[in-house]
């Protein structure tokens, strides 16, 4: 057996440790049902509500805000980066800045966004620029610098005017820190979005745990639960290959 | 280096650090500006300005009140940081060190990393209950994984000629952990460290905002709740403060840890 | 330290140029310096470390103007930007890692509106002229140094430049790909006929591979002495057991050691 497939295996034997002794935990009792339902029980009610259509309005609403704060992140965070890059100076301030920045709980502000925007869309498309965009400026400015002065210099020898300077040469030496950025931001907007929705929402994936919290409906919000880690990891999970496949071309493996 | 050069390299660095002081200045200015601009356009209601923030600040710092709920937000976070950093920092050096275990936990760690947490807040509440104990989780999730992924990445882009030359001195693997494994990668766990840092102290607050009674994010929701624009501000800017200033020390102390002399 | 008369005009014509570098500190990197270049001619530099060979070879091409002189390529004067017709192999890898050796290799000729076909064979000639047929498809990443810096050159040749610049291309080789490597080098400038400028710092590749070398000076970089080779013109790096080898390389170090001593202890 390969090492791979042996590592696989032994990563399924043990989310399946975890999840199999809950099951029976569940299933006998030993578990209080309001406290935890069995994993197959998640598994059901998540079924049934993405079958009855019940979710649809959240999801749509949860999947569009996030894709609207990702995009923003994404070209907010590469043009700033991009900028920065150019100017030394701007460099100097911007460094320390971003350096703290996700040392500071960001969701924090998301009640004074709340009370400045209102209730609804805005303020967590807001939340989640804040929260993604920085890390997008981040993985631009390290994916420039990462780019070698020889290639540039090439560039200059085969005389390319800037603009395919930019096109052949600047983005494909950049590209994989880039995609890390946006591996990032996609995260972080994931995460700032429903945070948001479930402290403080009417609508959306986030909220809806949060009701059925509140509504003591258990199955419902295990199963609401179940779904949004599964969009998380699968989401993320995409990127992640696609990052290792570009980055394996061009690594000595 | 001529002594002339070198003094002309001194002259280059100085006067890009003046400009650099300058920069921060008209950065620290325009940000208080746009805070008061913020604070006046909306009339005080979303946020205080400034001035009467810090005015307010001052002024809560001396009740018993604030300190009472300071030392609530401390107590969690304090034992959230110490149980991720202890935690993870061992979760990381055994991953390190056996790495087929390794490989087979972090696609999993990185997995939870991705999730948003706030939504396993629920199940933490239904385990721990509300109270302290359920703060210390909600920060320990969100501090522990971290830690325990860069110390596992520190372990990993170790040089092998590091253990190699541990076996060639024939020390025992708790001298090559505490001799050389660890100096190795201290610069990666101090910053794994500063960001575990700041993560428990997210969840830690975020726990309190909406399943506490006592503690700071306790107090800047229950300012948002009774329209005390001034006391939630005032929040904001001290947990803002105390963060960035932790982190900032944090950064120096792991950027003396890298320009260490080598042994 | 002028080339000796010839009927017709030179390739490369430097007339007392010098580069200065702004501080602080203000540096004086090179110059005055006088040089000709015949069509054809391979010509190699060897001078001790940080004497301005490497900025010699950027005002050369034209990617750094000189602060004060003239030079001129094919009778035009440079003014800042690579005219067409000279291709420059540079000392660090400058090989694209997202493209494949053949992708590489056509990089080059993208801009030059030839058609496909003519684009195919021209690449196809260079990669197997290069003997890195074998591995057309494969990526940097995967190649050895050596192997890296073939891609490099043969991306340089497609575009049948009539002047080649090179800055101690294979300075990270060891010693037995470097004799190799120049023979590939030789074997290229008889058969494209271009003019060839070797920038070194191992004087026995200098001395084997050139017509003429050109000893420079510490910094700021001035030729000190130019010495003709006489070699035939299909040599190969078997010419080190002619004793003329050993005579020419003793020759180029007696001029350089006292300038290297000089630098070493500046750099002390």
């Amino acid at each position: 057996m390969t090492r791979r497939r042996a590592v696989l295996c032994v990563r399924v034997a043990v989310l399946a440790g975890l999840v199999v002794p809950l099951e029976l935990c569940c299933r006998t009792g030993i578990i209080d049902p309001l406290t935890i339902i069995a994993p197959s029980d998640m598994v059901a009610s998540m079924v049934d509500l993405l079958g009855s259509g019940e979710l649809n309005e959240s999801i749509e609403s949860t999947f569009s805000t996030i894709a609207l704060a990702f995009v923003l992140a994404i070209g907010l965070g590469t043009l700033a980066g991009a900028l920065v890059h150019r100017s030394p100076r701007l460099r100097d301030v911007s460094d320390p800045l971003l350096a703290s920045y996700y040392s500071v709980p960001t969701f924090i502000f998301y009640p004074l966004l709340v009370a400045l925007l209102g209730l609804g869309k805005p303020p967590l498309v807001v939340l989640g620029v804040l929260s993604a965009a920085p890390a997008v400026m981040i993985s631009t400015l390290s994916g420039l610098d990462g780019v070698s002065s020889v290639l540039i210099k090439m560039a200059r020898v085969h005389r390319l005017n800037p603009v395919r300077t930019l096109w052949w040469i600047v983005l494909p030496a950049a590209l994989p820190r880039l995609f890390t950025g946006f591996k990032l931001a996609l995260s972080y907007a994931l995460i700032g979005v429903i945070a948001g929705e479930f402290i403080l929402s009417g609508t959306g994936l986030g909220y809806a745990i949060s009701f059925a919290y509140q509504s003591f409906d258990n199955r419902a919000m295990y199963g609401v639960m179940l779904f949004v880690m599964l969009v998380a990891v699968t989401a993320n999970g995409i990127l992640y290959v696609w990052e290792g496949r570009l980055a394996r071309r061009r690594s000595a493996r | 280096m001529s002594d002339l050069s070198l003094e002309n390299a001194l002259a280059r660095t100085s006067s890009r650090r003046r400009i650099r002081a300058f920069d921060a200045v008209v950065l620290a200015l325009s940000m208080l500006a746009l805070w008061q601009a913020v604070g006046s356009w909306t009339k005080g209601v979303v946020v205080s300005p400034p001035l009467q923030t810090f005015v307010y600040l001052f002024g809560l710092l001396r009740t018993w009140m604030f300190w009472d709920h300071a030392a609530a937000t401390l107590q969690a976070f304090l034992l959230a940081f110490a149980l991720s950093a202890l935690i993870g920092l061992a979760l990381g050096l055994v991953f390190g060190v056996r790495r087929f275990a390794g490989e087979v936990a972090e696609p999993i760690l990185a997995g939870f990393y991705t999730i948003p947490k706030v939504t396993l807040y629920p199940v933490v509440l239904l385990v721990f209950g509300l109270g302290i104990s359920a703060k210390v989780a909600f920060g320990v999730m969100h501090g522990l994984v971290p830690m325990t992924l860069f110390t596992l990445g520190a372990m990993r882009n170790l040089p092998p000629v590091l253990i190699r030359t541990a076996r060639v001195l024939r020390l025992s693997p708790g001298r090559t952990m505490l001799w050389i494994l660890m100096p190795a990668c201290l610069p990666d766990i101090v910053n794994g460290l500063r960001i575990s840092f700041s993560l428990s102290l997210l969840g830690v607050l975020i726990g309190e905002m909406f399943s506490s009674q006592r503690g700071l994010g306790f107090l800047l929701v229950s300012g948002m709740a009774q329209h005390n624009v001034p006391l939630s501000t005032a929040v904001v800017t001290m947990i803002v403060a105390v963060a960035i200033a932790a982190n900032t020390l944090m950064l120096r102390v792991g950027g003396r840890a890298a320009r260490r002399p080598n042994p | 330290m002028s080339a000796p008369a010839v009927s017709e005009p030179s390739h490369v014509a430097l007339k007392e140029v010098v580069r200065h570098y702004e501080g602080p500190p203000a540096i004086h990197a090179l110059g005055p310096i006088d040089l000709a270049i015949q069509r054809g001619e391979f010509f190699s530099i060897v001078g001790p470390s940080g004497c301005g060979k490497s900025t010699l070879l950027d005002v050369l091409c034209g990617l750094v103007r000189p602060t004060g002189g003239s030079v001129q390529f094919e009778g035009k004067e440079l003014r800042g930007e690579v005219p067409d017709g000279i291709g420059v192999v540079f000392q660090e890898d400058s090989s694209m890692p997202w493209l494949s050796v053949r992708q590489n290799v056509a990089f080059g000729l993208r801009t030059s509106g030839l058609a496909k076909q003519e684009i195919t064979e021209r690449v196809d000639h260079a990669v197997s002229f290069m003997g890195l047929a074998q591995f057309a498809d494969h990526y940097p990443a995967q190649l050895s140094g050596g192997m890296r810096q073939r891609v490099c050159i043969a991306r340089t040749l497609v575009l049948r430049p009539r002047l080649i610049l090179l800055d101690e291309p294979f300075g990270a080789l060891d010693q037995q790909t470097r004799l190799l490597m120049g023979d590939e080098l030789l074997r290229l400038w008889r058969e494209t006929g271009a003019t060839v400028l070797l920038i070194t710092h191992a004087l026995d590749e200098a001395a084997m591979l050139s017509d003429r070398v050109g000893v420079m000076s510490a910094r700021p970089g001035r030729f000190i002495d130019m010495v003709e080779t006489g070699w035939p013109r299909d040599r190969d790096s078997r010419i080190v057991s002619d004793p003329a080898f050993g005579a020419l390389t003793a020759r180029l170090w007696s001029s350089l050691r006292e300038e290297s001593l000089k630098t070493m202890g500046r750099a002390a």
